[in-house]
């Protein structure tokens, strides 16, 4: 799950973690009030869940209370594209007023899992605010790593070798230390799934503080996180995707015209891929898991469904703890509650799929069958082409 | 021969009063595993559908001689009984728990680092020697005994390639699910050097998907050591960046992770690439000679 950076910003003030002062405001007269309150110049920033902010236009400086009323006038409701956003981008809702920093150095730190070690594992360069992994990419010497013991974390000698790293020393180095420490203990308290701060920056001041800052959080572990669980705004992402999410269906919307409907994370992406080879393009990853329900079924037909762009369905499964008659007992209610029109190619096999196969049959319902998977792509793709 | 399970295997449910830990407990039975009973804290003493229950994995293994545990306990309390496990010195671990967070795995797996467990898992079908054992979640049904050993990422994608080997009677040795999260208990390499040594496997049948570098370490030792065939299908070639493709460990970061890195890698290393998901078999089928 992500957050925004005024969110992640609160909690780093909750671990110690200096940032710059701050509010939110979702209305320029708002923002207008918190640039009084505090004070001199500011930076306006555009809130959502995507990077490549600055060079979209999402973020602004302002030398007094009026500028950040101007700056937000624009910022607010405008349609934020980016690399990192869905192709017609995405609408702004709030930004965040800040005080504006002196900046003398920009650094990089973040937090996140090294599977192929598997713990987790603190990375600092001193090649602060460019993308990081470009830097991995062409100077991959210019990044230190620490990695954090799996059941004792990380250890004040290794904030050390980090803040030396980075080239820091008196007041900064100790600032450097503490922030690193705390960022790892919000990190693993709230079960982050990435900490990044990007930059941090040392100011003319001296101060060491994270301008920038994004925590994504581990799916998993939300249960146990009430407070972060409260801080999901889904605005920011797309409706079929919080649509089924409601219904605990792992769902992503595609560009495609082929619904696909498959059990199993792996054949799910297997059958993207077949349709990709079969000429066609998927609309969606749907994978409607190990157990689901015929209810559970008809809500996924209904929500791959509502995609506008959807020409034709592939419903691929292998029944395993999904039996075929129950996933038959959910393709035949849903096609005859939703009165969907769209040409529906199916393929089963595993337990029970006699009976599946019958009770599809018996339906009267116009569906196409597949021998096997290759069978079933290239009937559903010469079907969305009409 | 087979490899990590077989005929004598004496299997102990944790989580076994749970309504898939009782479904599944019973299914491996019937199958012809020695499921020996299953633990659920607070229920020891008990029967649960003809099962003995006891409250902790070493009364199991004191009384019952078990030597390989299957874990269906919920997300939350998984980790622990994967710990619990391996306190009790049970050499095999199965979990086959979704869901589980990643920080739990991780102190789990540095857990049983200090011990003599193997964990296979999480988030995994489990281990299948056709015609031996079933320790997992898999159907029984589809599997043959045969010559081809079987390592996946994923569930359903090798009950599919399954269906494909035993459609053109090409039976498996063993089958190896080691699960879809970014942190695992045993990796394909581990698994590649248990058939490399198993005589009665003849070739092996790989499956993986995008996300880590757990392919990549898999070539690099396929070229290294393994003297038998291998035929590989990596999912996910047309994944975006940046979205977690339902397991939590297949994700594109970085621009890191992607099919094609793998699929080369491992054709480097000598294993024969399948493009489509529906020619799994058949290339298996053309390597062999069948």
């Amino acid at each position: 799950m992500k957050i925004h950076e005024y969110q992640a910003k609160a909690l780093l003030r909750e671990f110690g973690v200096p940032v710059p002062r701050g509010e939110v405001a979702t209305t320029p007269a708002d923002a207008k009030a918190a640039a009084a309150r505090l004070g001199g110049r500011v930076v306006v920033k555009a809130q959502v869940h995507a990077g490549g902010r600055g060079k979209a236009g999402g973020i602004k400086v302002a030398d007094d209370a009026e500028g950040a009323e101007r700056a937000a006038r624009q910022i607010l409701g405008m349609r934020l594209k980016s690399p990192q956003t869905p192709p017609g981008g995405i609408e702004v809702r709030s930004v965040l007023v800040e005080e504006a920093s002196a900046v003398a150095r920009e650094l990089y730190l973040s937090i996140t899992l090294d599977r192929a070690r598997a713990t987790h594992v603190v990375m600092a360069s001193e090649a602060g605010g460019m993308d990081i992994e470009e830097v991995a990419a062409r100077t991959p010497d210019k990044i230190i790593r620490q990695w954090a013991h799996p059941a004792l974390g990380i250890q004040d000698f290794q904030a050390r070798r980090l803040a030396y790293g980075l080239g820091l020393a008196g007041a900064q180095f100790k600032q450097a230390v503490a922030l690193i420490r705390g960022l790892f203990a919000l990190y693993l308290a709230r079960d982050a799934s990435l900490a990044e701060v990007n930059p941090l920056v040392v100011t003319k001041e001296g101060r060491v503080l994270a301008l920038d800052a994004k925590l994504n959080f581990d799916d998993n572990a939300l249960w146990r996180h009430p407070a972060i669980v409260a801080l999901r705004d889904v605005n920011e992402e797309d409706p079929l995707d919080v649509e089924a999410s409601k219904y605990n269906l792992n769902y992503i919307k595609l560009d495609g015209n082929v619904g696909c409907m498959v059990n199993g994370a792996g054949l799910a992406m297997a059958t993207m891929d077949i349709v990709k080879l079969a000429g066609g393009e998927p609309a969606n990853f749907l994978d409607v898991g190990g157990g689901a329900s015929p209810e559970q079924i008809e809500n996924a037909f209904r929500i791959l469904s509502s995609d506008p762009s959807v020409k034709a369905v592939f419903i691929n499964v292998f029944g395993g703890i999904l039996r075929c008659d129950r996933l038959a007992a959910g393709v035949i209610a849903a096609i005859r509650n939703l009165g969907l029109r769209l040409p529906v190619v199916v393929r089963m096999e595993g337990t029970n799929v006699e009976l599946g196969r019958q009770m599809l049959a018996e339906s009267g319902l116009a569906l196409t069958n597949a021998a096997d998977m290759g069978d079933g792509a290239k009937k559903a793709v010469a079907l969305a082409r009409g | 021969m087979s490899i990590l399970v077989d005929r004598s295997t004496r299997v102990v449910v944790q989580g076994i009063t749970g309504r898939e830990g009782a479904f599944h407990a019973a299914r491996c039975k019937e199958y012809g595993t020695i499921i020996v009973g299953g633990v659920t804290p607070g229920k020891g003493g008990t029967t649960h559908e003809g099962f003995p229950v006891w409250n902790t994995v070493a009364e199991a293994v004191a009384s019952e001689g078990a030597n390989c545990a299957l874990i269906f306990v919920p997300p939350a309390a998984a980790a622990d009984a994967i710990m619990e496990a391996a306190a009790a010195a049970v050499p095999l671990v199965v979990c086959i728990t979704e869901g589980i967070p990643v920080g739990d795995l991780v102190k789990a797996k540095h857990f049983l680092a200090g011990t003599s467990s193997r964990l296979i898992g999480a988030n995994c079908p489990g281990v299948i020697t056709p015609e031996q054992a079933k320790i997992g979640i898999m159907p029984g049904h589809i599997h043959r005994a045969g010559p081809v050993g079987v390592v996946s990422r994923s569930g359903t994608l090798t009950y599919e390639v399954v269906g494909q080997l035993t459609g053109r009677s090409i039976g498996q040795s063993t089958c190896v699910g080691i699960g879809g999260d970014p942190v695992n208990g045993t990796s394909f390499v581990d698994v590649l050097r248990l058939f490399n040594d198993d005589p009665e496997t003849r070739a092996i049948m790989m499956i993986g998907e995008i996300g880590g570098t757990a392919e990549e370490e898999a070539a690099a030792f396929v070229k290294a050591k393994v003297k038998k065939p291998i035929v590989a299908f990596i999912c996910g070639q047309t994944a975006p960046p940046g979205r977690r493709m339902g397991h939590a460990g297949a994700i594109i970061a970085g621009g890191k992770g992607t099919a094609a890195e793998k699929m080369k890698a491992l054709e480097d290393a000598g294993a024969t690439l399948v493009r489509s998901p529906a020619d799994m078999g058949a290339t298996m089928a053309k390597v062999i000679g069948r």
